[in-house]
This record gives structure tokens, C-alpha cells and sequence, in this order.
């Protein structure tokens, strides 16, 4: 039991340290919450017109239907800067001072990503924020804005867990910083900026699949639609799955550094 | 003043063709400025493709209509990375040997300046293939020359941008800055539909930013494919200031530094 206590210290402690840096260093900040606003407020005006295409959800506005894109992409990017900060953190020595104390390994890692999970619950509502100041309507309401906070807080942990797993077995930034494009290769073939039904092919087809889709709709119906349990199942599901995957590749990668030293 | 002319020029060949070297010796550094822009265009052509199909949108292939952005988003990250160069080249000392030496100035900045809009040619020729391959309209010689020409200048200008910023800030930290302030420039236009189609504060932004002139110029051997004096003329203009106006910022920032 104490050493459950200790372990949950080490992770709160990492957490807090984690989410200061990111809000200390620009360049951490500045692609969770300055690109995909900027991309959202500029593809709302630029393609706000979108709604009048024929096979168009009804929504009450573009930028309703946007906001779970912009938050799903912030909470990626947020992923991929706390892989960057340990990758940072590796090079520059601090995490073999971690591994040399008397604490558990994988609190090193989950005390990242609780820092990660922060900064996903962090632009969950600032995206809310901004979707109420310029007009998004909230079809759900108060129980939809918790549930899509969940979600997105849960979605930065999974992908914080692939962040981490390349920081882990690279150690180098520039690896993982070198994900950045991919965040968008990803994000360009779900339903994040459009129905998949309007997309050209191919990437309608894989958005069909890709489960950033079912993350993004499960985040999307509370704000355009009603909450459906297939909805959030699919969401819910998708997150899992990523997560685990990301979890365990996070714990194979640091055993991996651990055997080898590097 | 013959004398600056007679050092000038060859300060500005050999600035040039050291950036070339870099071109060939690290081709990887290339990459990042080619990967973006392509990305984006192969991204918002699958994305918002059926954009066309609104009433009033002037394009039947959003493969052509989107083209120009991406050329002019790879000029514009090309200008910023030689202002990146240059902070690296102020950080190591480098710089300071260069303005030890009796080369002008403005041969300095105009060795940069012409490096980037040669560099800038790379992501474009690149684009260009990417672009036909997915079905974008052959803009015709004329056509094709302009949107070149349009992509040189963006990368002249946007050069200029991250000269003035390395030289105020003399880190690489002012990276994200450099790079930022030319695709805000580029995507505050009518990048993703017609004017007459954007909605809110990006219609009148879009109105007043001169970059949308240089768009227009450089999208009209693709959409319409008609290239016209009357949409030339604009981006020519706009074009101009924008090099007078961060010329002159940069010029002031070299003659700081030397100072």
C-alpha cells in the first residue's frame, strides 16, 4: 500500500513538472494550442461554406463541426511534445537520475503522461471555451462537455504512450520531433476536418477505418447531434486500443533501455 | 561605388553558391521544407476536394485551385529556414567574419535573399510533380512562369522576414516565429475557396492582405488558366512592397549588427 502511495507521488510529482515545462517553453505550448487554433479558425472561415454541400450533417454552424478536430489534433501534438520534453529529458541526463533512484521505472514514464493527460483535460476546455465565445452551440450541454473531456484527456494519454515509447527507444527530440508531419498525415485521412462520406478517395475509404475518426465523432456528437452508446463505444474503444498498444510499446521500449543502457 | 559593385557581385555569387553547397552536402535539411507543403496539399486536396461543388466556387479540380498555396506555404517555409541559417551562422561567429570583411552590406543580405528564392525552386519543382500526378490543369508555359516567378519572390520576401528576425534576436530560437509569420501570411487568404465564398474576419482579412494578390497572380495560369495583365499587375505590386518594406527592416537590422 505505501509503495503504491509513493509510486502515485513520484507520478503527481512527474505530472507537475511535466505540465509546468510545456507551459515554460514556447516551443512545447505553441503546436497544442497556437497551430490547430490557428488551422481551425482559418479552415472555419476558409470552408465554413462547406455545410451548404448537399450530403452535409446539419449543424449549426462549420465551426461546431470542426472544434473535436481541432481537439483530437491538439491533444496528438500534445502527445508528441511530451515525447519530445522525455526525449529532451533523456539526452540531457535527468532520466537516468530518475532510473537511479529507488522509485518505480514506468512511474518515470506514466508521471509524463499524466502531465500529457493534464494538457489534453487543459485543451479539451479551452477549445470549448473558444468554440462558446465564437458562437459553437453545445447540443449535449454540460454532461456532453464532461464527456468530451474524458475523451480527449483519455485520447492524450494513449497517444502520449506512442510519444513516449519512440523518446524511450530513440532518445533523441529530433526523432520524435520528426513525428510532427505524421501527426498530420493521420489527422488529413480521418473524419477530423470533413465527413468521411465527402472526402475524395482513398482517404474517404481509410477514414472509414481509421479510429482518429471514431475518436473524433465520439468527441463530435456531444457539440452537432445526441450522444449515441455506438458512438461512444466506438470512441471509447478506439482510445483502448491505441492505448494499450502505446502502453505496452512505452514499457518495451524502457525495458529495452534498461537492459542495453541506451 | 564602382568599388562596392566590383565586391558586391561576388559577395552575392559565392553566398549563393555556398548555399547550394549546403543544398548538395545536406540535402537532408531540404527535406522538411519539401514534406510540409506536400503533405498539406495532398491533405487538403482529399479533405476539402468537394469544395467545388458549392455554387460559386469558380474551379472544377481543387487539385489546381489549392496548388498555389502550397507552392507559395513552400517559398515561404524555404525564406524562413534561410533566416534560421543565418542565426545559426550568427550564433557560431560565422556572421561576424563576414562583417569583418570589406563586402557591403546589402551584398550580405542580397546573397541570402537570392540563395533563398533559388532554394525555394526545389519544393516547388517538387509540388509541381506531385500536383499533375494527381490530376492538377497544366497552367501553360506563361502560366507556369508566373506561378514560378510568384514562388521566387515569396521566398525572397519571406527570406527578408527571417533575416530581420535573426538578426533582432541572433538565436535559432526564433525559429518557429521565422516560420510562422509567412504561413499565417499565405493561409489568411482565399486559400481554401474563392473571396467571395469565405466567411467572418478571413473575407476581410483576406481583402487587405497583400499576400492574396500574389495568390491570385500565381492560381491564374491554373484556375481560371487564363493569364490575364489584370491579375498580374496586383501581386506584381504587392509584391514589391513587401520587399521594399522588410528590405528596408532587414538592411536596418544589418546595419545594427555591424554597429
Amino acid at each position: 500500500m505505501n509503495r503504491l502511495v509513493d509510486n502515485a507521488r513520484v507520478v503527481a510529482a512527474l505530472g507537475r513538472r511535466s505540465v509546468r515545462q510545456t507551459f515554460r517553453r514556447p516551443q512545447l505550448m505553441a503546436p497544442i494550442i497556437i497551430f490547430p487554433s490557428l488551422l481551425l479558425a482559418v479552415q472555419t472561415g476558409g470552408a465554413g461554406r462547406a455545410v451548404d454541400l448537399p450530403a452535409f450533417p446539419e449543424v449549426n454552424g462549420f465551426l461546431d463541426f470542426m472544434l473535436a478536430g481541432a481537439m483530437i489534433q491538439s491533444c496528438m501534438l500534445a502527445g508528441n511534445s511530451g515525447g519530445i520534453a522525455l526525449a529532451v529529458d533523456i539526452e540531457m541526463g535527468f532520466t537516468d537520475r530518475l532510473l537511479a533512484a529507488p522509485i518505480s521505472r514506468f512511474a518515470i514514464v506514466l508521471g509524463r503522461l499524466a502531465g500529457t493527460a493534464a494538457l489534453g483535460a487543459f485543451s479539451a476546455v479551452y477549445y470549448v471555451a473558444i468554440g462558446l465565445i465564437f458562437g459553437a452551440q453545445i447540443e449535449e450541454g454540460i454532461l456532453g462537455v464532461l464527456l468530451m473531456i474524458t475523451f480527449v484527456t483519455l485520447a492524450a494519454v494513449a497517444f502520449g504512450g506512442i510519444g513516449a515509447a519512440i523518446a524511450l527507444r530513440s532518445g533523441s527530440a529530433s526523432v520524435v520531433q520528426g513525428l510532427f508531419p505524421l501527426v498530420f498525415v493521420i489527422m488529413f485521412l480521418s473524419s477530423a476536418f470533413f465527413p468521411a462520406d465527402l472526402m475524395l478517395q482513398p482517404a474517404s475509404a481509410i477514414a472509414d477505418y481509421n479510429p482518429i475518426s471514431f475518436i473524433v465523432e465520439g468527441v463530435r456528437d456531444p457539440v452537432i447531434s445526441t450522444v449515441t452508446g455506438e458512438g461512444a463505444w466506438q470512441a471509447f474503444a478506439s482510445i483502448l486500443g491505441i492505448g494499450v498498444a502505446s502502453l505496452g510499446l512505452s514499457s518495451l521500449a524502457l525495458r529495452h533501455r534498461l537492459r542495453t543502457g541506451g | 561605388m564602382t568599388a562596392a559593385i566590383a565586391i558586391g557581385w561576388p559577395t552575392v555569387a559565392v553566398l549563393v553558391r555556398r548555399a547550394g553547397n549546403e543544398l548538395v552536402r545536406v540535402p537532408g535539411a531540404a527535406i522538411p521544407g519539401v514534406l510540409a507543403p506536400t503533405i498539406f496539399y495532398l491533405g487538403l486536396t482529399a479533405v476539402f476536394g468537394n469544395l467545388t461543388q458549392l455554387p460559386g466556387f469558380d474551379a472544377d479540380s481543387y487539385q489546381s485551385f489549392i496548388i498555389p498555396v502550397s507552392l507559395l506555404q513552400g517559398a515561404g517555409f524555404t525564406g524562413a529556414a534561410t533566416g534560421v541559417n543565418l542565426a545559426r551562422d550568427i550564433e557560431q561567429g560565422w556572421f561576424d567574419r563576414l562583417l569583418a570583411s570589406p563586402a557591403p552590406r546589402p551584398a550580405l543580405l542580397a546573397g541570402l535573399v537570392a540563395s533563398a528564392a533559388l532554394r525555394s525552386l526545389v519544393p516547388a519543382t517538387v509540388l509541381l510533380i506531385v500536383a499533375f500526378a494527381v490530376g492538377a490543369h497544366w497552367p501553360g508555359l506563361l502560366g507556369l512562369g508566373i506561378a514560378l516567378f510568384a514562388v521566387m519572390a515569396t521566398g525572397t520576401v519571406a527570406a527578408l522576414w527571417g533575416c530581420t528576425l535573426a538578426l533582432r534576436f541572433r538565436t535559432q530560437s526564433a525559429a518557429p516565429l521565422m516560420q510562422a509569420g509567412m504561413f499565417i501570411l499565405v493561409l489568411m487568404t482565399p486559400s481554401y475557396a474563392p473571396q467571395e465564398l469565405l466567411q467572418g474576419w478571413l473575407q476581410t482579412v483576406a481583402e487587405i492582405n497583400p499576400v492574396s494578390q500574389v495568390l491570385e497572380m500565381a492560381r491564374q495560369g491554373f484556375v481560371p488558366g487564363d493569364v490575364t495583365w489584370a491579375e498580374t499587375w496586383p501581386g506584381l505590386v504587392a509584391l514589391v512592397g513587401l520587399f521594399v518594406v522588410l528590405g528596408a527592416f532587414a538592411l536596418r537590422g544589418m546595419r545594427r549588427m555591424a554597429d
